[in-house]
């Protein structure tokens, strides 16, 4: 029988129990739809994560203040006091490939602006973290070294604290209060978003106040949380890593064996462990819907049962006016892919639909690749014709004589 | 009727008395479980070409089990069967499909006719299988349709005809193949005596155009208007003689008077 009289017979087979067919395929509208919508998304988190790693340079490093072993008590990251501004400098001294460098120390904090309170992370550095980290401001202006010399109190918002804290104001040149100390507003940050993967916090929900006001005026500290440092190149990153690590155990009399009161991490290791990250994250969004792509063709198979036994009459015809094995199974199984087919195609305007809405209500960036769409494609067809083989070659199998006695 | 020539059938226009179906010691046992069921015993028979037969027998006698056969759609365990001088009885399942589709025309008691499927659809079947091109198939649905007396009927579904066109759309689609022997199983099993002979007048007018046709029945005034009768009983056939006086069905449908509608 040629294809388009299966093809058509299949049609009309499937229109007579529309309501049927219309809930047997959406199992498969779901599926599909679901992994192109959940692909779209881990794909998008993936290429944000690729753009932010490329935005912010392969070739950032930071050091990172360690942990501290009390008799075999270890404290996490961040708890070590020897990290301070003589080890900056002899990093910017002795380290040839670093570019520039920065103190990073943060406390949490509540800014206050008259009747307005925002909480979030203050930041002791220096202007030269603008310049690694290469954010630039979008209204006013850094402060100044000489800031950081006198310890003033001036303050560069994130994007997100201006937008809370002066929804209607411009806030460059007023002034806010931290730990009831007030500090005059100099700059507003650029946007940065969320940071990579998506699934981090908000980069843009922070303030930035000199080292010199923090340390002296806020935490009273004496050493530094952290340096951010920029390498001359990605490759040169490397070098600079060890080198760091060498200075720094030196200066701080790390004996061979000890362990470092310091890490360093080095962004292009990040950027790989954030790429691979997200990549797993989109296989494990994927493989998630696959299931419900699974137990669509379940569904399918389900209902294509039920039919063979329903139409056993209709198979004895057709078997004793000439039908072939083949021709039944044939019959049998196009009915199912068209099944699954039609589910499919209707399942990729709804993922592509949902992947649009997901980027507009959630505000992720969503990507839907043709390679998404047409994996679909045949893997839709692939679970018509996997789970449609059995109820088919049950339908063949049947016999004749058997068949046409059935009532 | 290009349809029925028998140019179709090369045979017969060299031999008149050839032999359409011939079976030789046919056995065929059923095993249900522990016991078996012997439901033909050495039948040896052979109908020519242009015969019309009525096969008779009470239920359980093997009639049906002996139309299987005939029909392809069985095998026999032992025995031979040869259709158009070709031993099919141990021929593999694609094969019998083949024959049943190209020298086999079936008719069913119940009609069989696929629901919501119009009558010319219903007809055309067999040419799909055939794999016939579109035109010629339509074409020779007609023509079979038309054969029957239904050529204005085409595009109805089988839920809008009376039981006599239902079976007369079976018997087209019967025919549409051009097949070397009709095997009606019942055919007037559902239907009133009058269609019942209507019925009867169409095959005896399809056999006079050369039409092989073997019937089984178990009515005896039905099997009255074939050439020959062939009685089954316990598996064996015990009586096989020529009809005689048979009665012209067309001539009969006069004498019935026609169903009051209710």
């Amino acid at each position: 029988m040629d294809f388009v009289s299966i093809l058509r017979i299949a049609l009309r087979a499937l229109a007579r129990n529309k309501l049927r067919s219309s809930l047997t395929m959406l199992g498969i509208i779901i599926g599909v739809g679901a992994v192109i919508a959940m692909v779209g998304v881990g794909q998008g988190a993936r290429k944000q994560v690729q753009d932010q790693i490329a935005a912010m340079g392969s070739n950032i490093l930071f050091v990172g203040s360690g942990s501290v072993n009390k008799s075999g008590m270890r404290t996490g990251f961040g708890q070590t006091k020897t990290l301070v501004q003589g080890d900056l400098d002899a990093i910017l001294r002795e380290v040839p490939t670093v570019v520039a460098a920065a103190p990073s120390s943060g406390t949490g904090a509540q800014i206050v602006y008259e009747n307005q309170n925002w909480s979030t992370r203050v930041n002791g550095t220096t202007p030269a973290y603008f310049e690694v980290r290469v954010w630039p401001i979008q209204k006013g202006a850094a402060f100044s070294e000489s800031d950081v010399e006198q310890a003033a109190n001036v303050i560069v918002l994130g994007s997100t604290v201006a937008k809370n804290l002066f929804p209607d104001v411009d806030p460059v040149g007023k002034t806010v209060r931290v730990k009831n100390l007030p500090f005059k507003v100099v700059g507003v940050l650029s946007s940065k978003g969320y940071s990579a993967g998506g699934m981090g916090g908000d980069q843009d929900d922070t303030a930035m106040i000199p080292i010199t006001t923090l340390m002296k005026k806020i935490t009273g500290d004496t050493w530094l949380g952290g340096i951010m440092l920029s390498a001359a190149s990605k490759e040169a990153s490397y070098a600079a890593q060890t080198q760091i690590e060498g200075l720094l155990r030196d200066r701080h009399r790390i004996r061979q064996g000890q362990d470092d009161d310091f890490f360093v991490r080095n962004m292009a290791d990040v950027a790989a462990l954030q790429d691979q990250s997200s990549a797993v994250f989109t296989y494990l969004l994927g493989s998630v819907a696959s299931v419900s792509l699974i137990v669509g063709g379940i569904g399918i198979m389900n209902i294509m049962l039920v039919s063979v036994t329903e139409r056993t009459r209709e198979i004895g015809i057709r078997m004793a006016i000439g039908a072939t094995e083949a021709d039944v199974q044939r019959q049998f199984l196009i009915e199912a892919v068209v099944l699954s087919v039609l589910g499919g195609a209707i399942g990729i305007v709804g993922g592509v639909g949902a992947s649009f809405a997901i980027t507009n209500l959630l505000g992720w960036a969503v990507l839907v690749s043709p390679v998404a769409i047409i994996t679909a494609v045949f893997f839709s067809m692939g679970v018509g014709v996997f789970f449609g083989y059995y109820p088919a070659r049950k339908a063949a199998r049947l016999d004749p004589i058997e068949a046409l006695r059935y009532e | 009727m290009d349809l029925l020539t028998k140019e179709n059938n090369p045979a017969a226009q060299s031999k008149g008395g050839e032999a359409v179906l011939r079976v030789v010691d046919v056995h065929k046992y059923y095993d249900l479980g522990e016991t078996r069921v012997h439901a033909l015993r050495g039948v040896n028979s052979q109908i020519n070409r242009g015969e019309f037969v009525a096969i008779m027998g009470a239920s359980g006698s093997g009639k049906s089990t002996f139309m299987n056969i005939l029909g392809c759609l069985d095998k026999p365990t032992s025995g031979q069967y040869f259709l158009d001088d070709i031993d099919v009885s141990q021929h593999s399942k694609a094969e019998l499909a083949l024959i049943r589709n190209r020298k086999i025309g079936f008719v069913f008691q119940g009609f069989n006719l696929l629901s919501r499927t119009t009558a010319l659809e219903n007809v055309e079947l067999p040419t799909l299988y055939a794999r016939i091109e579109k035109k010629e198939r339509e074409k020779r649905a007609i023509d079979a349709l038309t054969l029957v007396g239904l050529g204005d009927r085409v595009h109805h579904f089988p839920s809008q005809l009376s039981g006599g066109q239902q079976q007369r759309v079976a018997i087209a689609r019967a025919l549409v193949n051009k097949p070397a022997i009709l095997l009606a199983d019942e055919p007037t099993g559902n239907l009133d005596s009058r269609t019942s002979v209507e019925i009867m007048a169409i095959f005896q007018k399809l056999n006079d155009e050369g039409l092989t046709i073997v019937l089984v029945t178990h009515e005896h005034d039905i099997a009255q208007f074939a050439k020959r009768n062939l009685v089954f009983r316990d598996g064996k056939i015990r009586k096989d003689e020529l009809v005689k006086d048979r009665p012209v069905a067309a001539e009969v449908i006069n004498t019935i008077p026609e169903l009051d509608e209710d």
